[in-house]
């Protein structure tokens, strides 16, 4: 088996043993009242160690209740509704975030929960880890440029919804007052972007996926490694291509701004409302923004979970698992391969040209290999193959990203023995997620949520036992 | 496979194959490059050799870092993505000592300079020796069983790590480090084509490396150990050689090589910062696979090769795309030959790199 043992989870069973809680002891104890002496004992530490510090009030034990409320009964156990239960609950609480977030505690050291504006970054980095997960977590391809399927996403949204070739004039469907006076350029109704987006990117995905992918894993990685890091390079030297003059991407400027989404406003007074006419003149701008965001994810997560247990989804895991008698079974290789590939490059094409609207520009800083790494990151955390998993990583790794190491920062500044120095957290992220990365494959490489397949195979190490090894009774 | 039933086809006798799309592609690029090249060379004469040179030395300074990565590639076919920034710690290393311990200032005497520069390489390399081996320990070896992509993956990790080692030591901005040698004084100065020294030092020191290595792994019984190894891993255990010590002694002649190489870029540059070994690293690695990844003559024709061609590709005037490019061209090689030639132009053809 890979990884360490580290050999505290023995030391513990041993402890335990003397008490009278052996492990079989344990194991046969239903697991409903495993989750609950778990969950109690978390609760529990933390309202002896972190209250005195930072004192919870009534939102902490709310919080908490929902929590176990979530994670305690065997919700799958309910029939006909009962595998729907668990994500419809994880969903209602996050819908419901725009309208408690507010009165929610202070979390200790991590400080307050994220902002809106972390929420929509959660949800598109959700959607980018999901769609990385396709082709890293079920096929087993490391890409290490997903970043570029970001930025072609994101620019294909910035040409068509921008000011950025204004020698034409074209309006299909921007929403009501997101078009300057005098301003000339495509403008294209995001709806409609966020697919051709996808389209142009899943293209793209299977321009640089044929040439490559029947390279082996680790030359694919660093293949895909080099568009990453060539395609923010074009981006930033594309204001004038090939000296002619032609004025692709704007070059380090980015392309800015970039229309808003919106329904217009006919079927916003049509609807009573409900649909907003521009979303960033509305009142609530982020909440639409997150809900929208909420709602793409839901779109992605759904496909995800579809493609998966479809007929090209299980050729995925056979590949993933073994190449070689993948191919004996009469898998295509390079048609599945390549498959998995435009299908991560979809949903990173769509994420991305959300972004682009919701920030309203286009910039090609944001297009550095780091952000591949930290996509990466988020599904080896969460755990390869595992959407829920994937999500998680996504979640706390977005949220430490955009807040939480700032919130940390600040709280070492504040308690640490005044010195000298003054800790920027944020400067050291990406440090950060390195030593997470490297953990994560060290003791846990199946990954916080594990999905139980690839765990299996981590575990008795699939690729290697020969298929006539009998094992010694 | 296509090829052979062709060939089934064609009427006895007749051998000439057409050949086919992909290598006559590649034949087309490479007759465009020299095109370029030759009509460069007509236009300034002077300009192509004075590039020319430039493209040599980065090809030397390139080589000494790619050689990192075949040597670890050969052994344990694995992309050590920490290798550049350990490279980049090796710079820092030496930039600290030149300057705080040696206190060096600008265009030092030859009898202070070349004192303080021994000793500097000796630090730097046998500090980024030991820095390689602590990755090698931590990072790959718990994984020795485990899939292929694990150890990738850990060593992209570990790379961020070693960066932000040197982000947290030497803060973002640039660690400079003074003139050595007087950027004036030139080794030769001929129809109007000059080699100043600062170039030439870097020659100077790649060479006996170089030698060095060569002796190391062809003509010492560690040496052997490590081709054996590199052949046939469970082959050499049988024969009694430690595989495990084997292979960190092979990431500590990397981390030397990575630590001289260090010295070399801070002394020519004369700056370094945290971010760049991984890039630099990315370009050595190219030159590793365009040689044959494995293959350490391959390694330092490839760095040759991919120092002029970023040389070229910077220094000459008629139609070349200039340095806001260089990563793209040098990203569209590593690219291009994948695609045209896995096997590099030393490396054998081997069934899974094909």
């Amino acid at each position: 088996m890979p990884g360490v043992q580290l050999g505290i989870g023995d030391a513990w069973w041993r402890g335990l043993e003397a008490a009278g809680l052996s492990h079989a002891r344990w194991r046969s104890l239903p697991q409903p009242i495993r989750r609950a002496v778990v969950l109690g004992a978390i609760g529990l530490l933390a309202l002896v160690v972190m209250a005195p510090l930072n004192g919870f009030d009534a939102a902490a034990y709310v919080a908490f209740a929902v929590l176990v409320l979530v994670l305690v009964p065997s919700w799958k156990k309910v029939p006909v509704v009962g595998k729907a239960i668990v994500p419809l609950l994880v969903l209602g609480v996050f819908a419901g975030y725009p309208y408690y977030a507010a009165k929610l505690f202070t979390m200790p050291i991590l400080g307050p929960f994220p902002g809106m504006n972390t929420m929509v970054d959660i949800a598109v980095f959700g959607m980018m880890a999901v769609g990385l997960n396709m082709v890293v977590g079920y096929c087993g391809l490391l890409d290490l440029g997903y970043v570029a399927f970001y930025a072609i996403g994101a620019y294909s949204a910035a040409w068509f919804a921008s000011p950025q070739f204004s020698s034409h004039f074209i309006n299909w469907g921007a929403p009501d007052g997101a078009i300057g006076i005098g301003v000339r350029g495509f403008h294209v109704s995001i709806w409609a972007l966020l697919i051709v987006a996808a389209v142009f990117t899943a293209i793209a995905g299977v321009v640089i996926g044929l040439p490559t992918l029947r390279l082996r894993g680790d030359y694919l990685a660093i293949v895909t490694l080099g568009f990453g890091e060539i395609l923010p390079q074009v981006a930033r030297n594309g204001q004038s291509l090939f000296n002619t003059g032609f004025n692709l991407t704007n070059g380090p400027q980015g392309i800015n701004p970039v229309d808003p989404p919106g329904f217009g406003n006919g079927l916003s007074s049509l609807t009573g409302g409900i649909l907003p006419a521009n979303f960033t003149t509305d009142v609530d701008t982020l909440n639409i923004y997150f809900y929208t965001g909420i709602g793409l994810l839901l779109i992605t997560l759904f496909c995800s979970i579809r493609l998966r247990d479809s007929r090209l989804g299980r050729a995925w895991i056979a590949i993933r698992e073994d190449e070689v008698a993948a191919a004996a079974m009469g898998v295509p290789l390079m048609r599945t391969k390549t498959w998995a590939y435009a299908s991560g490059a979809f949903f990173g094409g769509i994420a991305g040209a959300f972004y682009a609207s919701f920030k309203g520009g286009v910039f090609p800083d944001d297009f550095y290999f780091n952000i591949s790494v930290f996509i990466l990151c988020m599904v080896i955390l969460g755990g390869m193959g595992n959407v829920w998993g994937v999500l998680l990583g996504a979640t706390v790794l977005t949220y430490l990203n955009f807040e939480g190491l700032g919130n940390i920062g600040g709280w070492l500044n504040q308690h640490l023995p005044a010195g000298p120095h003054h800790i920027d957290l944020p400067l050291y992220s990406f440090g950060i997620y390195g030593l997470v990365i490297v953990i994560i494959m060290l003791f846990r490489p199946q990954g916080l949520i594990p999905s139980a397949r690839r765990k299996a195979e981590l575990e008795r190490g699939v690729h290697d036992e020969p298929l006539y090894d009998v094992e010694a009774a | 496979m296509a090829t052979e039933a062709r060939t089934e086809a064609a009427p006895i006798g007749k051998t000439w194959q057409r050949p086919g799309f992909v290598p006559l592609t590649g034949l087309g690029l490479v007759l465009a490059l020299l095109l370029w090249l030759f009509y460069n060379l007509y236009l300034h004469p002077a300009d192509f050799f004075q590039v020319l040179l430039i493209g040599v030395t980065l090809g030397a300074l390139y080589g000494v870092v790619a050689l990192g990565y075949t040597l670890v590639y050969g052994i344990l076919e694995l992309i050590n993505f920490a290798h550049g920034d350990v490279f980049m710690l090796g710079g820092m290393i030496s930039a600290t000592f030149m300057t705080e311990v040696f206190g060096l200032h600008n265009n030092p005497s030859i009898g202070y300079l070349i004192p303080v520069l021994l000793a500097t390489l000796a630090v730097a390399m046998v500090g980024c020796g030991l820095i390689n081996v602590t990755v090698e320990r931590i990072a790959y070896k718990p994984l020795r069983g485990a899939p292929r992509l694990a150890p990738l993956i850990t060593a992209i990790g570990a790379s961020f790590i070693l960066q932000n080692v040197g982000l947290v030591w030497k803060g973002s901005g640039y660690t400079s480090v003074p003139y050595i040698i007087r950027r004036s004084s030139n080794v030769f100065s001929v129809a109007g084509v000059t080699y100043p020294w600062f170039r030439f030092i870097v020659i100077l020191l790649v060479v006996p490396l170089l030698l060095g290595l060569v002796y190391l792994v062809q003509a010492t019984r560690q040496g052997k150990a490590m081709r054996a190894v590199a052949q046939d891993k469970d082959a050499a255990a049988m024969m009694g050689i430690n595989v495990n010590r084997t292979i960190s002694f092979t990431f500590l002649i990397a981390g030397l090589l990575a630590g001289a190489a260090g010295l070399i870029y801070v002394t020519y540059e004369t700056e370094i910062r945290f971010d760049q070994g991984f890039q630099l690293g990315l370009i050595a690695f190219t030159c590793a696979v365009f040689g044959g990844i494995g293959n350490l003559p391959g390694a330092v024709l490839g760095a040759l090769v991919i120092g002029l061609i970023q040389a070229f590709n910077e220094g000459l005037t008629w139609h070349s795309p200039g340095s806001t490019w260089t990563e793209s061209i040098v990203f569209s090689i590593l690219i291009l030959i994948l695609v045209f030639r896995p096997e590099g132009l030393l490396g054998e053809r081997t069934p899974e790199g094909g």
